[in-house]
Formats: C-alpha cells, sequence, structure tokens
C-alpha cells in the first residue's frame, strides 16, 4: 500500500492507500470531501473535475499516487468563508444548475477556461471548451452565461465579484 | 407581484449547497460498518440458468455473503410488478411476467441480475463475482419489436412475446373518413430507444436495525413513498411501517429514478440477511445495462385531409418494446400517456390507435421525459408537416386551418382540453422566429453551399398528472393526488412537507414563493421539506410535469386551513367577530377599523392559547391537504427550430431555436426557462445524436458515453424562449406544468427542419451526419444539383 500525501483545499494529508485507488475515492473516502462527483466510467462527463497545482484535472482517471506531493482544490475549497468564488456566484445568479450533480465539475473546469483563456470568453470559446463536461438538465444556455459572466467578475479579483 | 412572490424570478435557494459542494446525494452518504454490494449481471440477452456456483467466490478475501437468486426465492422475497393493467382488444388483461429481483432460472437481457456479492470493499466484492461460475444454456435471443412476434417466446405466459394489443377509439369511422379524404398522407417512423443518462447514477443504501426489526433505504428515487409502497405491499420486504425511505438530493431523474428496482429489493433484502449496511452504487456503464430506457417505437400512421386542407381522420399503429420485463409504469406509456395525445393541437374528429406491446430481450422500457407524449408528437407533427407538403400548403397555414379554437374541446381520444391558445403561441415564435426573414437566410446559406431548412413542432402535453378516479378507470393501480402539511411554528416561520420530490426543479424556492406571496413572509422564513418517508406521511412524487399543478395545489389547499385558523386566532386576540377578519400581506385586520394583529403575533398567540379558550379552539397552527385534480393540464405552445445542414458531410447545425410556451400560470420565470431549455436538448439529442442500439444477439452496442452520443454544449445554441399564457382553470393556481414540454416538442421541429432542408422525408431519428448524407442521395435536391 503505498503512502500519498497532499495538500487538499491548503490542509496537508497523508494516507496509505491501496495502489487503485483514484483520486476521486481517496477525496470522497477518505477525505470525506464529496462535492467532487463521479458521473461516469469513462472520463466523459466531468463531474469530477478538480485542479491539480492549479490546472483541471478529471480525478476519475487519476491514481492517489499519481498526485502524490501535489496541491489539490475541490469545490469545497474555492469560496473563502461565507464569500463565494465568482465563478460559483455567476452560476447561481445565471441559473446554471439545477440538480447539482454535474456543477462542482462545471465550475472547476469553468475557472480552469478562465486561466488559460482570459476574461472576455464568448459563446463559441466557452461551448467549445465545455467538451468534457455534460450537464443532462440545464440544456447549458445558462451554463455559457454563467461562464462568459464568471470569466468578466474573476477580471475584478474575489472580493470585487462578490459584491 | 412581490420580489418574492408568483412571477418573481427568485434566485433558487438550494443552490448555495450545491455551488459549494455541499449537497448530500445518497452516494455521499455513509453508515457506519458499510459494507458494497457488486451485481453479477447476465452476458446474455436470453439464457436458462443451470446453475450457479458461489463456493471460491464466498472464499475470497473481505467477502460478506454472495447471494443468489435461488437464496432470494428461498427468503420468499416478492417479485417486481408493473402497477397499470391494460386491457387487450379482446378483453385479456396484460401478461405480466414474473421478474425477480435476482434471476434464478432464465436471463431476460444482457445487465438482467444473476447474484450479488456483499465485501468489505467494492475492489474485493467486484474480484469476488469474477470468481462465481454460473452455468447458462444460451437461447435465441430476439431485439427488434417490430421481429419479437416471430421470435423465441421469452416467457410462458405471453405467446408471440405479445404484452397486450390495445387499441383507442373508432376504428370503423376512422377508416370510413380515410376512405372518403381528398388526399391521405402515410408515414412510418421509428421513435428511437434512448437512455436516460441523469448525471447522478443510482445507488441505493439499505440498514437493518435489529433492535427496532426495521428497514431503512436511502435511495436515489423521484417517489420514496410509492418506492416504500411497493418494496412493502408487492415485493413484501417488510411491512411499510417498518420501512423507511429518504431520497436525499437526487442528481437528475427524467423518469428512471421513479421506478422500483431490483438492487433497492437485494440491498435491503441484504442488508438484513447480513446485519451490515449495504451500499450499491451504479457505474455509468452498468446504468446503460440495467436503468429503465425509454421510447422504442415502432409505428406507421395515416393522416387524412379534406379537400380544404381540413384534418379528417387519424389512424396509428404502433408497436412499443416494454424490453425483457414489464417495468414499474411500462404498459401506461405506450398507451394512456400517448394515444391519448394524438389529437395534438387540433381538431380532428376520427382518431383510432392500435398499439401492441411486446418482450424483447433488452433492458425494460419505461417513462423517460415527456413519456409517450413527445413519441405522440413525433407522429402528429411529422404528418401535419409531411402533409402541408405534399398538399403544397405552407405547414404553418395547414396547422391555423386545423387548430382547436373553442374550450373545453373533447377530443375522440379521451382528453377534454380546459384551455389553450395555438394561434397565439405560434404567431408569436413565429415573429421571434423572423420566419419573414428565412427566406433571405436560406438563400444566404446556399451560398455558403448550405442547405438551411426551418420546422415547426406545435406539440401539446397532458401534465399535471392525474384525476385518480379517471386514471383508476384506465387501470392505474394508484390514485396521484398530491398531499402536502404546512406547519407554522410559534414564531411564524412554516415548514412546507410535501409528497413531491425535486431533483433539480427548484422546489425549495418555488415552493416558498407560493407560501411567501400567499402569507406575505420572507421565503428565508419557509423551509421545503421532501424525500423522507418519517417525515412527510405519504405522496406520488415528481414525474409527469405535476408537482407544481398537483402538488402546489395541495399546499394552497393546506394554506386555506391555516389561513381560517389564524383568523379565529386573530379574532379572539382582536376581540372581533371571526369573519370581520381580514388577512393580507401577512397581516389581520378588522375590516373597517385600525385594529391589527401581525402575522407573528398570530402564530404565537395559537400556541400559547392564551387569548381563547383550548375546549374551544384547539391550540397550534398546523394543516395538511390532499389535493386531487379534477382533470389533467394542457401546455402547450409552439417550437421552431431551423437547421443548416452541410451537403458534403450531413452534419446538421442547428442555427437558430425558438420557443413559446403555454404553461398557464408561472410561478418563477428563470426555473420555468431552465426547463425549457433541459428539455429542447434533451429532445434535440433524441433527434440527432441518442441511440440505444442492441445487436442481433442482445448485446448493447452503445453501452457506454463512449459510445452513446450525450447533447454537449456545442450541440445547441443559445434559445430564444417566449411565453403566452392562457390560465389554467383546472387548479387553484392556474399553472399547467413545464417539465416536459422542450423534449416533447423537439424531435418533430428538428427533423421537420431538416427534411425540410434534403428535401426528403426519408429521414430517421437519430439524424446523425451518416444518415443525413444517405437521404441526401435520394434527395430530388441532390438530384437535381447534380
Amino acid at each position: 500500500m503505498p503512502a500519498v500525501s497532499m495538500t487538499v483545499n491548503g490542509k496537508l494529508v497523508t494516507a496509505d492507500v491501496d495502489s487503485r485507488t483514484l483520486l476521486v475515492q481517496f477525496l470522497r473516502e477518505n477525505l470525506r470531501l464529496t462535492g467532487t462527483h463521479v458521473g461516469c466510467d469513462t472520463s466523459q462527463c466531468g463531474a469530477c473535475v478538480v485542479h491539480v497545482d492549479g490546472k483541471a484535472r478529471k480525478s476519475c482517471t487519476t491514481f492517489a499516487w499519481q498526485v502524490d506531493g501535489a496541491n489539490i482544490t475541490t469545490i469545497e475549497g474555492l469560496a473563502k468563508g461565507s464569500e463565494l468564488h465568482p465563478m460559483q456566484a455567476a452560476f447561481r445568479e445565471h441559473h446554471a444548475l439545477q440538480c447539482g450533480y454535474c456543477t462542482p465539475g462545471m465550475i472547476m473546469a469553468a475557472i480552469d477556461m478562465v486561466n488559460r483563456k482570459g476574461h472576455d470568453l464568448d459563446e463559441q470559446t466557452i461551448r467549445h471548451e465545455l467538451d468534457g463536461n455534460l450537464c443532462r438538465c440545464t440544456g447549458y444556455h445558462n451554463i455559457v452565461k454563467a461562464i462568459a459572466a464568471g470569466a468578466r467578475a474573476m477580471k475584478g479579483g474575489m472580493r470585487q465579484a462578490a459584491e | 407581484m412581490s420580489a418574492t412572490g408568483i412571477g418573481a424570478a427568485v434566485r433558487r435557494k438550494e443552490d448555495f449547497r450545491f455551488i459549494t459542494g455541499k449537497g448530500q446525494y445518497t452516494d455521499d452518504i455513509s453508515r457506519p460498518g458499510e459494507a458494497r454490494a457488486y451485481f453479477l449481471r447476465s452476458p446474455h440477452a436470453h439464457a436458462k440458468i443451470k446453475g450457479v456456483n458461489i463456493k471460491a467466490a464466498s472464499a475470497m478475501p473481505g467477502v460478506v455473503a454472495v447471494l443468489t437468486g435461488a437464496d432470494l426465492a428461498a427468503d420468499k422475497i416478492g417479485n417486481l410488478i408493473c402497477g397499470w393493467m391494460i386491457h387487450s382488444k379482446d378483453g385479456s388483461p396484460m401478461k405480466m411476467a414474473a421478474h425477480p429481483a435476482l434471476a434464478a432460472t432464465k436471463v431476460c437481457y444482457v445487465g438482467d441480475p444473476v447474484a450479488v456479492v456483499i465485501a468489505e470493499t467494492l475492489a474485493q466484492a467486484k474480484d469476488a463475482a469474477e470468481k462465481i461460475s454460473v452455468d447458462y444454456e444460451v437461447l435465441p435471443a430476439v431485439v427488434d419489436p417490430a421481429k419479437a412476434r416471430s421470435g423465441p417466446q421469452i416467457h410462458d405466459v405471453a405467446p408471440k412475446n405479445i404484452i397486450y394489443e390495445w387499441q383507442l377509439g373508432d376504428a370503423k369511422a376512422t377508416d370510413a373518413a380515410i376512405g372518403a379524404a381528398k388526399h391521405v398522407t402515410t408515414i412510418d417512423l421509428t421513435n428511437n430507444r434512448l437512455v436516460p443518462n441523469a448525471m447522478e447514477p443510482r445507488v441505493a443504501l439499505a440498514e437493518y436495525d435489529a433492535g427496532n426489526d426495521s428497514l431503512t433505504l436511502w435511495n436515489t428515487s423521484q417517489n420514496p413513498h410509492v418506492a416504500r409502497l411497493v418494496l412493502s405491499a408487492f415485493v413484501g420486504i417488510t411491512p411499510e411501517h417498518k420501512l423507511r425511505v429518504i431520497a436525499p438530493d437526487v442528481g437528475g431523474g427524467f423518469g428512471s429514478k421513479i421506478f422500483i428496482y431490483p438492487e433497492e429489493v437485494v440491498c435491503l433484502w441484504a442488508a438484513r440477511r447480513t446485519g451490515r449496511p449495504v451500499k450499491w452504487t451504479s457505474e455509468r456503464s452498468e446504468a446503460f445495462l440495467a436503468d429503465a430506457h425509454g421510447r422504442d417505437h415502432v409505428t406507421r400512421a395515416q393522416m387524412a385531409f379534406d379537400a380544404a386542407g381540413k384534418i379528417t381522420a387519424l389512424k396509428v399503429h404502433t408497436i412499443a418494446n416494454l424490453g425483457g420485463y414489464m417495468s414499474t409504469f411500462s404498459s401506461s406509456i405506450p398507451t394512456y400517456l400517448y394515444a391519448t395525445l394524438l389529437s395534438g393541437q387540433y381538431a380532428i374528429p376520427n382518431i383510432y390507435c392500435e398499439v401492441d406491446a411486446v418482450y424483447t430481450n433488452t433492458v425494460p422500457v419505461d417513462a423517460y421525459r415527456g413519456a409517450g407524449r413527445p413519441e405522440a408528437t413525433f407522429v402528429v407533427e411529422r404528418l401535419v408537416e409531411v402533409g402541408a407538403r405534399e398538399l403544397g400548403i405552407d405547414p404553418a397555414e395547414l396547422r391555423r386551418r386545423n387548430f382547436i379554437r373553442s374550450f373545453p374541446h373533447q377530443t375522440p381520444v379521451i382528453m377534454n382540453y380546459d384551455a389553450g391558445d395555438y394561434e397565439a403561441s405560434l404567431s408569436r415564435a413565429m415573429e421571434l422566429a423572423d420566419v419573414k426573414g428565412f427566406p433571405a437566410r436560406k438563400a444566404a446559406a446556399a451560398k455558403k453551399g448550405k442547405l438551411r431548412g426551418l420546422g415547426y413542432s406545435t406539440y401539446i402535453e397532458a401534465c399535471g398528472i392525474a384525476p385518480s378516479q379517471a386514471v383508476g378507470s384506465l387501470g392505474a393501480g394508484v390514485g396521484l393526488w398530491e398531499s402536502a402539511e404546512v406547519r407554522v411554528n410559534p414564531t411564524g416561520t412554516v415548514e412546507i412537507l410535501t409528497g413531491s420530490h425535486a431533483h433539480g426543479q427548484g422546489h425549495e424556492t418555488t415552493f416558498a414563493q407560493l407560501v411567501s406571496d400567499r402569507l406575505g413572509i420572507p421565503i428565508e422564513n419557509i423551509s421545503v421539506i421532501h424525500g423522507d418517508t418519517d417525515k412527510v406521511q405519504f405522496g406520488m412524487g415528481t414525474y409527469g410535469s405535476r408537482s407544481g399543478a398537483v402538488g402546489m395545489s395541495a399546499i394552497v389547499k393546506a394554506l386555506d386551513k391555516i389561513e381560517a385558523k389564524a383568523k379565529k386566532v386573530a379574532a379572539h386576540m382582536l376581540e372581533a367577530a371571526e369573519g370581520d377578519i381580514e388577512f393580507r400581506d401577512g397581516k389581520f385586520t378588522v375590516a373597517g377599523t385600525d385594529k391589527s394583529a401581525n402575522w407573528g403575533d398570530v402564530t404565537l398567540n395559537a400556541y400559547i392559547a392564551h387569548k381563547f379558550s383550548g375546549q374551544d379552539l384547539e391550540p397550534g397552527l398546523k394543516e395538511s391537504a390532499f389535493y386531487d385534480p379534477k382533470n389533467f393540464t394542457f401546455p402547450a405552445g409552439c417550437h421552431i427550430c431551423e437547421v443548416e445542414v452541410d451537403a458534403e458531410t450531413g452534419a446538421t447545425e442547428i442555427v437558430n431555436w425558438t420557443a413559446v410556451d403555454d404553461f398557464g400560470v408561472i410561478i418563477n420565470p428563470m426555473i420555468v426557462e431552465g426547463q425549457v431549455h433541459g428539455g429542447i436538448t434533451q429532445g434535440v439529442g433524441q433527434a440527432l445524436l441518442e441511440h440505444a442500439v442492441y445487436d442481433a444477439d442482445g448485446q448493447l452496442v452503445s453501452g457506454s458515453l463512449m459510445d452513446y452520443s450525450m447533447p454537449r454544449a456545442e450541440s445547441v445554441p443559445s434559445f430564444k424562449i417566449g411565453v403566452t399564457v392562457t390560465k389554467c382553470p383546472s387548479n387553484p393556481i392556474g399553472m399547467k406544468g413545464c417539465g416536459e414540454a422542450g423534449a416533447i416538442a423537439a424531435p418533430a421541429a428538428v427533423i421537420n427542419a431538416i427534411t425540410d432542408a434534403i428535401g426528403t422525408e426519408k429521414i430517421s431519428m437519430p439524424a446523425t451526419p451518416a444518415a443525413v448524407w444517405a437521404a441526401l442521395r435520394h434527395s430530388p435536391l441532390r438530384q437535381a444539383a447534380e
């Protein structure tokens, strides 16, 4: 059983895990961080997206030992207390979620999209970049709107966006 | 309209927990000492089970138990049932075959569960399952509903695999009208088989309390009370009062989580047998094999027209695939939720429909978003569109000539439409879609080498399911009312307990808006409680766009009682006659005076009971109601789809989508629009992308998200949404329901647009690039170009 150690949402965690343990299982079962979801078994749906060293990664296709020493951020690590991350706030404001199951992965992927593509995202870019995230409820219409708005809000930093 | 009352686009109360990762879905719940379940499923579509050897598996590390169909039978666990009786034309009852939760003697589809391993970890359960050896005698299979009649017989009770041969309407009059018609349009179509694919896979977690001999089931259910009823009364797991079912946050349902499934039975049974909490979490590929699928019809239909373009008759014959066993409500979907909507928005004097339901070696088929109504709309709206083209009449004009214009309107197929204005939604949609500008857009597209087409779908659906007496007379085993309880606390905050269940619909917000509007209190002071049989006494759950029209009407009824009681309390406080008390905006006043009491004063006085004699007036403020609707509701509207087809590749791009729907009174327009967006996208998925395909041996070849094409963000455009409003006269709020409209309207709009673009009607769903490209080879448009 390999010992793994990583920083998750700012806290150092260490555990002995079965070598088959996926990062998503480690987060959900060992750390009880159940905000990261599993929607498929073929890396298609993106409900499991987390940030590994600041980049989006599908935690269902990553063994826990592969990210030994890394810095992980999950959906639970985005808000600063009651102050939502601008992308979280945009999802609520624009009704970009219904059942909420795909939402954590969508938000984590959206922030990564902004980090890579900038703050002024047009509809075509957002839709193209969302290829790895499935939603069955919203028809994507409001997710696209929310990501565009969240991206703009991220420009001003968290405080400004939350106001 | 207040900022949070009826009609306000209130941001959702439930969102905070979902956007911060604090939702509580079934798989997020863990019980102390929990063991994991893994199901061994049949790799064969049709086979006899000659023997199951579990010896090696039982000896594997971490194994708690290995259980088979023989164990289930020995413990006298009952079969799963279909709760809606349909009779054939000859009066004989439907042929319901035994459906054990674990197959003991034969398997009927790939994925049919044969054994379960309960182990300390999921990995150990999977490893042990590999050591189970099942001796199968493989039998020939049939998967195509059109070939079921001549295929190998699956169940002894159902010769030729026929479950029922049902009919509705007047055959003789319909045939006569067709014979006398000026023009008859005939189409053959398939309604493609779909996999619901809610993003949260199904989960069941069962726990046995030996001290009380009671069981708790946490599951991904749209209707936990119905699950408890079926599991106790029919499957016989344990008496109803000893079973608690909790459906916490549920990640989408779309019908697939209505049904009572084998895995729930097995987890409950195994939890009691082993004394351990038992959790099963479906994997996505497992969901493809084991969740009830949707649609799967093969239909031939004829529509007759007179010289003025008036529809004189509609005749439909459908073969409906119900899969290897009859799922919970499967029998009702291709009958009373399908044929009853074949009149569409049109005054059609003669309709006759025959439906043959058949068994095949595929996973059971049951309700999926729209459930019968998308299939009916596809038949009617394709016929009208093709008829218009054959008659050389503009498709919008042909629809107008046939619209029902006075209400109530009795159709020849049971339904009595109570209100609507189909002209209004068509006109508004044509305006929003700029239909006038279409020829110019088509010409511009042609210059780019693209074929542009425009398609209409003027749909109707029956929602607000359903009047209990009416559905009872049609064979339903349950009533379809809804319950509500309103608990007012001494401080004036309110808890609403509802038998409806939210799995994305936003009830915590909209139900609170209704109450806020009525009581004049902030929505923050209102909680909505649902999904737990220990908290809510009984309820019928959420499906068929019923939670507004039926669920909220029950709340209104309970609020009427709350107001009446609160007025009595206020009358004592204000020393006035009860009849003189007026209640408005959270304030009780004595008519014609300045004497008043606030909501919070009255609620406190209801509980301290100092101002009145407890013998004359009961202390407390809590009321409940059961609401049974007097009719279905009839949402209707017009969707217009505009596509561009690339003639070289066959690829279709949806370039514009306009939806104008009449949902009656709307509580929260933001949430309603979201429902429409999602529904359209599922309908677009059916029209362009999705298809559950079994090969001839019964193997599911589109069995994962790698093979089954789900709509992605690039599959759809942003939508133009409009509304028209006719108030529904059949419930106290005036609402009709919005959850299924998009999925009902969309497939016909897409296919009507594509066929308009490519100049041939010979295309079936899904209209993949390959299918469109092949259809184009035979199109006169193409031949003219070459």
